[in-house]
């Protein structure tokens, strides 16, 4: 469904965030990207969608090739790549409505999404992603209202809405506190689950990735050093991606104090 | 080096070093020196038998403009209303035209940073630096007299003035709502309708109401050279020595400033 050919960037400083990366995520696959700050985790996501442009290398996304399209074709393309951001990035001055039906611009014209005349089924689909995170009655507030949680509910349904192929998931859970962390990736894990979608999720909390995904990717300057189970994330895996500590605490058990909460 | 070491091995800490010291000294006798220097060359300029006649003259003014001349308030209600409408047409334009400047200059909006962003910089100072009164003075000569004149001479000297606090507003905006925005597939001006104008808008608004504010200001002064408005009147009252009707004049213009002074504190509070 994704494919990434020896997708390299190299950023005018000269510094490699990525080596010739090659992956393949098959579809309805939620994978966790993990790594050291700089590894390049953020750089890969936003290269597939081009919100970075690569320096060389290929994305296929399905039959089409990404990296060599125009701007009104990699629009076209951008609508099948739902994004979530690590702060959020919900435009805050804008209703929570609107937030959610940004989703929608790329499939509106410009004077039409300008009005707020959005068709009726993009109203009705917003108005079920919100019931379906818990945030109907919050439709009409404002976004900077709104808890970090809550915030985040919102980019998923604006990343939903958009009705994409791939989920690009960018630190969901690095400004929310533990609980809301676990629910969100659980929200995430169980949209993804519900409409077969494919996901790619940067995550720093390695015991979090390995509650909830099915493969986890190693990041480390710019090159995949670990592609497999998260059970198979033993110290000396994460020696290699992250370098040398002491992993007993961080690989842990994690049904033994999962749940506690709900 | 502030740290020293003294002849008894202690560690010494002054706030400056001796030869830091003798320069600041050095600095401050030169400079007390131009001050004096220069306050005998104008000393010497001035006739001082008109200055110490100045309290008097100054209290003589007074006695003469007052009590203001009520009955003339008559024939300034227009003259208000002209004033208050070049300031608000003014400002109107100036924003009218200030928006597409300020994102043809802002740095992360402008087509080009080497060719579009000087045009709209150079628009931004050249509109700036000349003074009202004297744009006013070269349009009446291209349009002739009146209120049209001074509500262009407002607008063209208040677009770069806008210009400028827009297109700083654009460059400090959150650029991850715009990323995201982008992500979705928007075009791009989706991309500014909905990642950056919702981020300005309260910048906007805020330099709407200070500009007009400072509008109200200038443009009780443009009648002075015949571009309409309060100003009119000032100056032919002026020219006949018609001292209560000046007073009452400063007083109106006095009062229109507060009141829009007023106004726009309201305004920015509802907004912040």
């Amino acid at each position: 469904m994704l494919r990434l050919e020896k997708l390299t960037k190299t950023y005018r400083t000269g510094d490699q965030a990525l080596k010739a990366v090659n992956l393949e995520v098959p579809k309805g696959q939620v994978l966790a990207l993990i790594g050291p700050s700089g590894a390049g985790k953020s750089t890969l996501i936003r290269c597939i969608n081009r919100l970075v442009e690569p320096t060389s290398g290929k994305v296929w996304l399905g039959d089409v090739e990404l990296t060599g399209l125009g701007a009104a074709a990699l629009r076209r393309e951008r609508r099948r790549m739902g994004m979530i951001f690590q702060e959020y990035a919900l435009v805050e001055r804008l209703t929570v409505m609107e937030n959610v039906l940004s989703g929608r611009l790329g499939y509106v014209g410009f004077w039409r999404s300008f009005a707020r005349k959005y068709p009726q089924s993009d109203v009705d689909e917003a108005f079920r992603l919100l019931d379906r995170v818990g945030l109907v009655e919050m439709a009409d507030k404002r976004a900077d209202e709104l808890s970090g949680g809550q915030r985040q509910r919102v980019g998923i349904c604006r990343a939903l809405i958009q009705n994409p192929a791939l989920l690009l998931v960018d630190e969901p859970t690095a400004s929310l506190d533990p609980k809301t962390s676990r629910q969100i990736m659980r929200l995430i894990c169980e949209l993804c689950a519900e409409r077969g979608l494919a996901a790619i999720i940067n995550i720093h909390d390695v015991a979090l990735a390995q509650m909830f995904v099915a493969r986890v990717i190693g990041l480390r300057f710019g090159a995949v050093e670990f592609d497999g189970a998260p059970e198979a994330l033993t110290p000396d895996v994460l020696t290699t991606i992250y370098g040398e500590e002491d992993w007993q605490a961080t690989i842990r058990k994690v049904e033994d104090d999962e749940e506690v909460q709900a | 080096m502030p740290v020293a070491t003294s002849p008894s091995g202690q560690k010494v800490w002054q706030r400056r070093t001796r030869d830091e010291s003798l320069i600041r000294w050095a600095a401050w006798l030169v400079g007390t020196a131009i001050f004096l220097w220069c306050w005998k060359q104008i000393s010497d300029a001035t006739t001082w038998f008109f200055v110490w006649d100045a309290p008097a003259i100054a209290g003589d003014i007074l006695e003469r403009a007052t009590p203001p001349r009520w009955s003339y308030m008559e024939k300034l209600w227009w003259p208000i209303w002209d004033t208050l409408n070049i300031a608000t047409l003014g400002t109107l334009g100036a924003l009218f035209l200030a928006v597409p400047v300020a994102f043809l200059a802002a740095r992360n909006t402008t087509p080009s940073t080497r060719f579009i962003r000087p045009i709209a910089l150079l628009i931004i100072v050249s509109t700036r630096s000349i003074n009202s009164l004297i744009w006013a003075l070269l349009l009446i000569a291209i349009i002739g007299p009146g209120v049209f004149a001074g509500v262009i001479a407002i607008a063209i000297r208040s677009v770069g003035f806008c210009a400028k606090l827009l297109y700083e507003a654009i460059e400090e905006i959150d650029r991850t709502q715009v990323e995201a925005v982008s992500a979705t597939g928007a075009s791009p001006m989706q991309v500014m309708a909905y990642g950056i104008v919702p981020q300005i808008l309260p910048a906007f608004a805020g330099i709407a109401v200070f500009r007009w504010d400072i509008n109200i200001r200038e443009s009780t002064v443009l009648g002075l050279v015949g571009a309409g408005g309060i100003g009119l009147q000032l100056q032919a009252s002026l020219n006949v020595l018609a001292w209560p009707q000046v007073s009452l004049i400063l007083l109106v213009i006095l009062f229109a400033v507060v009141i829009s002074e007023w106004v726009s504190a309201k305004v920015r509070g509802a907004i912040i």
